[in-house]
Formats: structure tokens, C-alpha cells, sequence
């Protein structure tokens, strides 16, 4: 015994006990925890989704839902095309350094082929759909020097025709290109880089590897 | 019979401290006088807790948590189930009801300084359960899975991706997918039906023992117990049994007739306390043109979408100039050090955290700052009545800017509504930390010795 009655050797154990009782806790605190992640249904659910776009006329865009999400093909006219390189000035990140895509995408067009702009339709500020605002000008009721893009109507960020944002709107990075390949000239498989398209095992499992990796980068 | 009565009592008694518990909580427990019409809306808020958990006990019995279901269950409700539409309807009017109980309780705090010492930790349990019951309100949104549930719930769990490093992960932790789905739905539904009325139960009784230890404030701002007769009872005190469990329940008849008018007749309320979009069941493709939370969460929503780049600027000017006033104002070196070096950090934070997240932080202090107020306080008084205009018209001025912020939430956040937005922002923040101030150089009255009529 201690001069103050402290009995120190009880109090070292217990302390140990109640160290041991927080070790114990923290180990059945994570099962409950990790319940919450995507399961395994909700990941198997992220399968590719193929479009066929031999119908997609110039100046047209298709909307499908891949991993519930929606994703945007647009096919896009040379006229279009044209005001690109000057948007330049109007775009925070015209070379899309900050943004997110896959590195064939990472271009001027932010496509593999120029005129297939494939997108995630969601918005890069709070997760709302964008609206389509192709046409330039008064015609979709923007402003008169409206150059075409799409147009978020929640807080009112603005895109142009290659996705990137618009400067002093809240959305803080262009929007997002998902892994996609051209299975034929007409058959566009969002879901699966053009580098993973090989089929048998060995291509399925890269896949699921890649698209692991892609999940966390895929939301707006 | 009544012998009988009696002795079953005193069996009771002597294994379970009935009688004690009823005077200490009621007939024993002396509550100032003196208290007026804002001292109704504690105990109703008690009242719609129980209209809230009833209604919703009995929504879970026919409700079907699943997103393939839940919106045609909730029709189910509406249409098949007999008097279920009378249930539900109970239940959303319950939901406004509460917040707009809750939002008069705690002005009633605000203008008596019901939060000021000894209620300090009275006043924080309060704000968490205020908390809490956002947290309740929000997840029970989702549960209709109507569009604007999907799609507010989207934009409010997005708020948490723009977290550093961690955001986007801990956004699909709370979804448990990739986008809001079943196994949010499902998961919101336990949270809302049964974790989250645990806690805010536990929570009410600690706001109790808490409020029955301190005593309760008054109108006066005066502490009753300070001046007590010869009995040890204090002179301005009645025991809330009779005197106050009687006005209550008359508050309660009428707080009820003007519900059951609301639930009856407008259980919509020109869409403000049911939304119009959410009358169509969830679209992943399609975000309802302006995407609006109910009227409860509009004044912080408000604040979450002024923070544009503008608005970094005017934060800019406002940490300098809190920095000035503050070194200015204390004394000690040490502090005065540690306001520059905490104004520095918020200077370098505004220039690398982009706008986003600002719009969060912001968020997020709006609510935090009221955990502050007993200590910004530093009035020789507690209630209005004695206060200064400083105090009066800072509160004026606090109470605008909710309500405007509140509408502006409701509204398109365009040009001139977002600058409106941004002065409505800063105003609400500048009640929180210029209040030391105006505290201290208002010129107060002085306080009476026992409360008045």
C-alpha cells in the first residue's frame, strides 16, 4: 500500500482492464461499421453499359444510366467543335488538369474520338443533373452570349460542349468523362477503358481492378 | 377503495421512489411565476414528440423501406389503408410543427438569456437536440423516395465529398453506394425509425434533469432561488403542479385545435410543409428544376449557396477585421498573439480550400456558433427587458437576416439573391462575434429584487 492509500497495483490493472475493454470495443465497433460500405451487390451493380450510337445524329445527345448515374453521349457537329479552343478565357480548367477522367480523355475535345463527347451527367458541385443547353444564344433561354453547353439549374453552374466549367460558378471542376471504349464505330461500352476491352479472365479481372480504382473519382 | 388505493402506493413506494419523483419533478419543483406565452413551447415540444413517435410507429407498420416500394407504400397509406392518409398527414404537420416549436423555444432562450450561466450545459444538451432532430428531419425526408427526397438527400450527402482526402469516401460510406440507393434508403430508415428517437428521448430527459438541477430561468432573467422565505421555498416560485401542468395542458388544447386546422385543411401548405416534387417518385435522371429543402432547413441551405468565390473575399475582410478588434480589445499578450496566429491560419485556409467547402464550413458554424453564446455573453444581465439597444437592435437585425435567409433558401439562387444571401450571411455571424462587444458597452438597466407581473 502507497502513503495516500492508493492501492497503485489495482488501479495499474484496472486501468489495463479498461484498456482492454476499449480494444475490445473498437474490434466489435467495426463489423458494424463496415456494414456501411457498398456490399457486394451494390459493386457487382457497376456493370459496363453498351450504347449503340449509329442513330445518334450531329447535334444529338443520349442519355443511359450506368451504376445508376446518368451517363451522356453527345454527338457533336463540327460547328461545335469549332468554339472550343475559344472558350479558352470563359473555363477554370480548360486543359482539365484538376479534373476527372481517364488519360485518353485528357485532351482538348476531352474524348478519344473528337466528335463523341461521353460524360457522367452530374453536376461537380452538389450532385444535381445538369440541364442541356446545346444551342448558342436566346434559343435555350440563357443569356445572349450563351455559347451551347449544359446548364446546372441547382446552383447555377454552367458547362460548354466538352463538359469543363464555366469560371465564378460554385461546380469547382469540370465534369466528369467515365472509362469508355468504342467496341465497334457504333457501339460505345461505358464502364470499360479501351486498354481492359480484351475479353476472357484475365481482361474481366482487370477490369474490376480499374474499376475499384475509378469508383472514388466518379462522384460529383 | 381509496384505503386500498393507498397501500398499493405505499407497496409501490417502498421499492420504487414514486412519491419523491413526483415531488421533485412537479409538486415540490417551484418555477419562477412569472413565465409568459414563449414558455408554452417547452412543453409542447414534448407534446409533438409524442404525436411524432406514435404517428410514426404506426407509419412503420405499412410503410415498405425499399426503394422499389417505398414511394407506392406511401400511397398505399394515403389511399388504402384506413385513415392512414390521417396518419401520414399527422406525422409530416408534426414534423413542421416541431421545428416551428422548436425555433420559438429556443428565441425564447435567446431573448431571456436562458443559456447563460448556471444553464450553460442546460442550453448545449438543448442545441444538440436541435441537432439531432435536423438529423431526424433530414433522413425521414428521404423515406418517401420521392424526387426531392432522392435528389435533396444527393445534394446534402454530396455536402460531405468535399471533405479533403477523405470526402468522397465518406460520402459513399453514408450512401452505401455510389449514388443514393436502396441501401441508403434502408439504412435511413433504421437511423430514422429507431437509433435517432433513442438518442433524442435520452437527450429530452438529460434537457430535464439538467433544466430541474439549475431551476428555470424567467422573463426577469433573475434567479428566483436568490431570494427564498422562511420555508426554504423561493418567494417567486409556485410548484409547476398545479399552477403550470394546468396552463400547459390549456396551451396544449390549443396548440392541438390549430394543428388538427392545419392537418385537416392545408396538410400541404401551398407546398411549404409537403413539396410539390416529391409528389413524383424518385428519378435518378432527372433533378427537379430548383432543388429545395423544406422551409426548416432553408436559412442554412441559404448560406451554403452564398459561398461563391465573392464571398471568400468578404470572409477575408471580415477575419482581418475580427482580427483587429480582438487585438485590440484584450489585454493579454499572449492572446493577443493567438488571435493573429488563428486569423493568419483562416487567411492561408480561405486562399487553398475552395469555395465548396467553405460553403460547408459555413454551414456547419452557422449551428455551432449557438453552442458559444454563454460565453460571448458578457451582459450584466440576462433578459431583453434590461438590456440596452445595442443588444435590441443587434437581435433585430439577427432575426431579419434568418427570415431573409430563410426565403432566399425557397428562392432561385440568382445574381441579385445571392448577394442578398451573402449580406444576410455575414449579418447572422456578425450577431455571434460582435456580441462580447456589444454586450459589454450596452448600457443596461438595473435589475429588479423580485419578478415582475
Amino acid at each position: 500500500m502507497s502513503d495516500d492509500g492508493v492501492n497503485h497495483t489495482r488501479r495499474r490493472l484496472i486501468g489495463l482492464t479498461a484498456g482492454m475493454g476499449a480494444v475490445g470495443g473498437a474490434f466489435v465497433a467495426w463489423p458494424f461499421l463496415a456494414s456501411w460500405v457498398p456490399s457486394a451487390r451494390a459493386k457487382a451493380a457497376g456493370a459496363p453499359v453498351e450504347i449503340n450510337i449509329s442513330k445518334l445524329e450531329p447535334g444529338q445527345m443520349l442519355s443511359v444510366e450506368w451504376r445508376g448515374q446518368p451517363a451522356w453521349i453527345l454527338n457533336r457537329t463540327p460547328e461545335m467543335l469549332d468554339k472550343l479552343p475559344g472558350m479558352v478565357d470563359l473555363i477554370v480548367d480548360p486543359d482539365s488538369l484538376e479534373s476527372i477522367q481517364p488519360d485518353y480523355a485528357k485532351n482538348k475535345t476531352r474524348s478519344i474520338k473528337e466528335q463523341y463527347l461521353v460524360l457522367i451527367g452530374i453536376c461537380t458541385h452538389l450532385g444535381c443533373v445538369p440541364l442541356t443547353k446545346l444551342k448558342p444564344g436566346l434559343a435555350e433561354g440563357m443569356e445572349a452570349d450563351w455559347r451551347g453547353g449544359f446548364f446546372c439549374p441547382c446552383h447555377g453552374s454552367k458547362f460548354d460542349l466538352a463538359g469543363r466549367v464555366y469560371k465564378n460558378v460554385p461546380a469547382p471542376t469540370n465534369l466528369v468523362v467515365p472509362p469508355y471504349h468504342f467496341a465497334t464505330d457504333t457501339l460505345i461500352v461505358v464502364g470499360v477503358d479501351p486498354s481492359m476491352s480484351i475479353h476472357g479472365a484475365e481482361g474481366a479481372k482487370n477490369m474490376n481492378k480499374k474499376m475499384k480504382e475509378n469508383l472514388s473519382g466518379s462522384k460529383g | 377503495m381509496q384505503k386500498l388505493l393507498e397501500q398499493s402506493l405505499d407497496w409501490v413506494d417502498a421499492r420504487y421512489p414514486v412519491k419523491k419523483v413526483w415531488d421533485e419533478h412537479l409538486a415540490k419543483y417551484y418555477a419562477p411565476k412569472n413565465f409568459n406565452f414563449l414558455y408554452y413551447f417547452g412543453s409542447l415540444a414534448l407534446v409533438i414528440l409524442v404525436i411524432q413517435i406514435v404517428s410514426g410507429i404506426f407509419l412503420t407498420m405499412h410503410y415498405k423501406p425499399d426503394a422499389n416500394m417505398a414511394f407506392a407504400s406511401v400511397e398505399y397509406i394515403m389511399r388504402d389503408v384506413e385513415w392512414g392518409w390521417l396518419i401520414r398527414y399527422m406525422h409530416s404537420t408534426g414534423a413542421s410543427f416541431f421545428f416551428i416549436v422548436v425555433y420559438m423555444h429556443m428565441y425564447r432562450g435567446l431573448i431571456y438569456g436562458s443559456y447563460r450561466g448556471p444553464r450553460e450545459l442546460l442550453w448545449i444538451v438543448g442545441m444538440v437536440i436541435f441537432v439531432t432532430l435536423m438529423a431526424e428531419a433530414f433522413m425521414g425526408y428521404l423515406l418517401p423516395w420521392g424526387n426531392m427526397s432522392y435528389w435533396g438527400a444527393q445534394v446534402i450527402i454530396s455536402l460531405f465529398g468535399a471533405i479533403p482526402f477523405i470526402g468522397d469516401w465518406l460520402a459513399e460510406f453514408i450512401r452505401g453506394d455510389f449514388v443514393i440507393a436502396d441501401a441508403t434508403l434502408n439504412r435511413f430508415f433504421a437511423l430514422h425509425v429507431a437509433a435517432l428517437p433513442l438518442v433524442l428521448v435520452g437527450l429530452v430527459f438529460a434537457h430535464l434533469v439538467a433544466l430541474h438541477k439549475v431551476g428555470s430561468n424567467n422573463p426577469d432573467g433573475i434567479e428566483i432561488k436568490q431570494n427564498k422565505g422562511p420555508d426554504g421555498i423561493p418567494v417567486d416560485g409556485i410548484p409547476f403542479h398545479p399552477y403550470y401542468t394546468v396552463k400547459d395542458i390549456m396551451a396544449t388544447v390549443f396548440f392541438l385545435i390549430l394543428f388538427a386546422a392545419v392537418m385537416f385543411f392545408v396538410p400541404e401548405l401551398g407546398g411549404w410543409f409537403l413539396e410539390h416534387d416529391n409528389f413524383m417518385p424518385a428519378n435518378v435522371l432527372q433533378t427537379p428544376p430548383e432543388i429545395v429543402p423544406l422551409w426548416y432547413f432553408t436559412p442554412y441551405y441559404s448560406i451554403l449557396r452564398a459561398t461563391t468565390t465573392d464571398m471568400i473575399y468578404v470572409l477575408y475582410g471580415v477575419t482581418v477585421a475580427m482580427a483587429i478588434l480582438t487585438v485590440i480589445s484584450v489585454k493579454d499578450i499572449r492572446a493577443k498573439g493567438a488571435t493573429v496566429v488563428v486569423a493568419a491560419v483562416v487567411l492561408v485556409a480561405l486562399n487553398i480550400l475552395q469555395p465548396k467547402l467553405w460553403g460547408v464550413i459555413l454551414m456547419g458554424s452557422s449551428l455551432m456558433v449557438f453552442f458559444g453564446l454563454p460565453w460571448l455573453d458578457r451582459s450584466p444581465v440576462k433578459s431583453i427587458r434590461y438590456r440596452g439597444w445595442m443588444f435590441k437592435t443587434a437581435l433585430t437585425i439577427f432575426i431579419v437576416s434568418f427570415f431573409v435567409l430563410g426565403f432566399l433558401g425557397t428562392q432561385p439562387a440568382t445574381g441579385l439573391n445571392t448577394r442578398i444571401a451573402m449580406v444576410g450571411t455575414v449579418l447572422y455571424f456578425l450577431f455571434f462575434l460582435l456580441m462580447p462587444w456589444y454586450t459589454t458597452f450596452d448600457k443596461t438597466k438595473p435589475l429588479p429584487e423580485r419578478v415582475t407581473e
